[in-house]
């Protein structure tokens, strides 16, 4: 003999309807971010294809030759070193000190308020008006001339406003209790913020650093505008060949120039170098990756 | 017995945060080495009160507190040195919080942030506040394992212990056993009256029968204000002196 409720289990309208826009749903869904993948895989297919007969570990070494007609792209691709690390050397303790400052100690007051809304108008600023300014101000104003400083601090400022708020971000993560915790046992806030909150907020004030490497190393116009030019010769191989006050190459403005200024360019060395530019990238990019995911198997709550 | 000395004084204490006031004035005292309760409904200004005591309120930048709080006669609020107030007054949130570092670093957390940096010392500490706290024989194995890891308990008696480790004269608890279960509540307890010896004990709890259990006075305190404060056999015995107090402990409140 069933029991009298038995057939609450059985399907009705309801349920078989339910269950037909589950799964409408979860493969809309699901296509939608499926889709991500396909331009990922066209873009960096095509440029492969593209760059494939000019692709060597000599186009890397070399540098340019015959009017940027031919040979590699060693200058610029360490212009790019010297611009990213240069410039978040200076934005990337200034952001992080600036951050922890802003959500560990500053109340809550118009001061607070005004400088969170420069920070978002400045992430906001586009980069043409980032270069506009870092020529103003560090090419004359500050007469460091077209030179590297005056690229790095440019692309300082750009990168500037995304750390301090990625870094923000990573400090507001850390549970509020844990602070509590520390301050009712007599710690003083700085001997909260060292021993427990940056500790702990570490791997996401790294990627948000990260990150921005990739913004730093694509960005043409600021670099354009204050230190980066069409050809600077350099030895093959040279791992130190700018000085500071030196103008330098840099790939996204080699890319640029070998694309629209230079005439009868072979096809392949444009695609090349950005393959070489965003291969620079992408591997910086999994070493964030790496890093999150190293420092997130020791997160500890 | 002679007259029970004064450990804490309270003197019209009235806190606001920002135009809402939560305690309306309320004048008290607690006597040196006794458990004192703290009953009363949520919103009622319990938390609030023990945040004042140890000047954790001074980080709720639109907390105004006035009045008075003495601790052997200094007024907290007078006091230069709130690092050392803080390390007074020990003090237990109602969700166990274990620092997310070793055992170990958890209880001696508090000595190193006061200047103790030999290890002989900190590891007397150590051992001593987690024997305390009686969690000492489940983790004297792995101090450097971390304390998050451990069960929600274990962490609230590392956080006792963590309470313990600064050596403090009064020792707080905020509701400390809603998140664990009954038997770890009762070995607290008994840890609890242990400790009286040593220091005074406030206990605000939520749990009526926990006061009646463990404090010699109770104080019933009721949107911001003393209802009562009286010996726990008179607060919970058929007779308070006050009707809201019976209807709240017997629980028909409304």
């Amino acid at each position: 003999m069933t029991p009298p409720d038995a057939n609450v289990f059985s399907e009705t309208p309801l349920v078989r309807r339910k269950r037909r826009e589950e799964a409408l749903a979860k493969w809309i869904f699901c296509a939608m971010s499926a889709l991500m993948i396909l331009p990922l895989v066209l873009i960096i297919g095509y440029l492969f294809e593209r760059a494939w007969p000019s692709l060597s570990l000599g186009f890397l070494l070399e540098v340019p030759t015959r009017g940027m007609r031919a040979g590699g792209v060693w200058p610029a691709f360490v212009g790019t070193i010297y611009l990213v690390f240069l410039s978040l050397a200076v934005s990337a303790p200034i952001g992080i000190l600036a951050a922890v400052y802003l959500n560990e100690y500053a109340r809550d007051n118009w001061l607070n308020r005004l400088i969170n809304l420069a920070v978002i108008n400045l992430a906001g600023v586009p980069s043409i008006v980032h270069a506009l300014f870092g020529l103003g101000a560090f090419v004359y104003a500050a007469r460091f001339g077209y030179s590297i400083i005056s690229a790095s601090l440019t692309l300082a400022i750009m990168t500037l406003p995304v750390i301090i708020a990625s870094t923000r971000e990573a400090l507001a993560s850390v549970p509020r209790s844990f602070r509590e915790a520390c301050w009712n046992v007599g710690a003083t806030r700085w001997q909260t913020i060292r021993s427990v909150v940056l500790p702990n907020a570490i791997s996401g004030i790294l990627t948000g650093v990260i990150l921005q490497v990739s913004r730093a190393a694509g960005e043409t116009a600021p670099i354009m505008f204050t230190g980066a030019v069409f050809f600077k010769a350099v030895q093959k191989g040279d791992l130190f060949p700018y000085s500071l006050h030196d103008q330098c190459m840099a790939l996204s403005m080699h890319l640029y120039t070998l694309s629209t200024q230079v005439p009868d360019v072979q096809e392949s060395i444009p695609f090349a170098t950005a393959v070489v530019l965003l291969g620079s990238v992408l591997l910086v990019n999994a070493a964030a990756i790496a890093l999150r995911v190293y420092l997130r198997s020791r997160k500890k709550w | 017995m002679s007259a029970p000395e004064k450990h804490i004084e309270v003197r019209d204490l009235r806190l606001n945060y920002g135009p809402r006031e939560v305690i309306h004035g309320i004048s008290f005292d607690v006597y040196r080495n006794e458990i004192f309760g703290i009953i009363g409904p949520a919103q009622s200004g319990k938390t609030s009160l023990l945040r004042c005591l140890n000047r954790t309120i001074d980080f709720t930048p639109e907390a105004r507190v006035q009045g008075t709080i003495r601790l052997d006669g200094r007024d907290v609020r007078q006091d230069a040195n709130v690092y050392a107030l803080r390390r007074k007054v020990g003090m237990v949130a109602p969700l166990p919080v274990g620092l997310p570092l070793s055992i170990y670093d958890n209880v001696a957390f508090a000595p190193r942030c006061a200047g103790m940096t030999r290890k002989s010392e900190l590891d007397v500490i150590v051992e001593q506040c987690l024997r305390q706290a009686a969690l000492w024989d489940e983790v004297k194995d792995r101090l450097n394992s971390l304390g998050t890891k451990l069960s929600g308990g274990q962490q609230q008696r590392l956080t006792i212990a963590r309470a313990l480790s600064h050596q403090p004269e009064i020792l707080c608890l905020d509701e400390f056993s809603i998140a664990i279960d009954p038997v770890t509540t009762m070995r607290i307890e008994d840890v609890l009256r242990t400790l009286r010896q040593d220091m005074t004990i406030i206990l605000v709890t939520n749990l009526t029968q926990q006061a009646r259990r463990l404090a010699d006075r109770t104080l019933f305190l009721w949107n911001g204000e003393v209802v009562e404060l009286d010996r726990s056999e008179v607060i919970f015995s058929d007779r308070p002196g006050n009707r809201k107090t019976y209807d709240y402990v017997n629980g028909i409140f409304g």
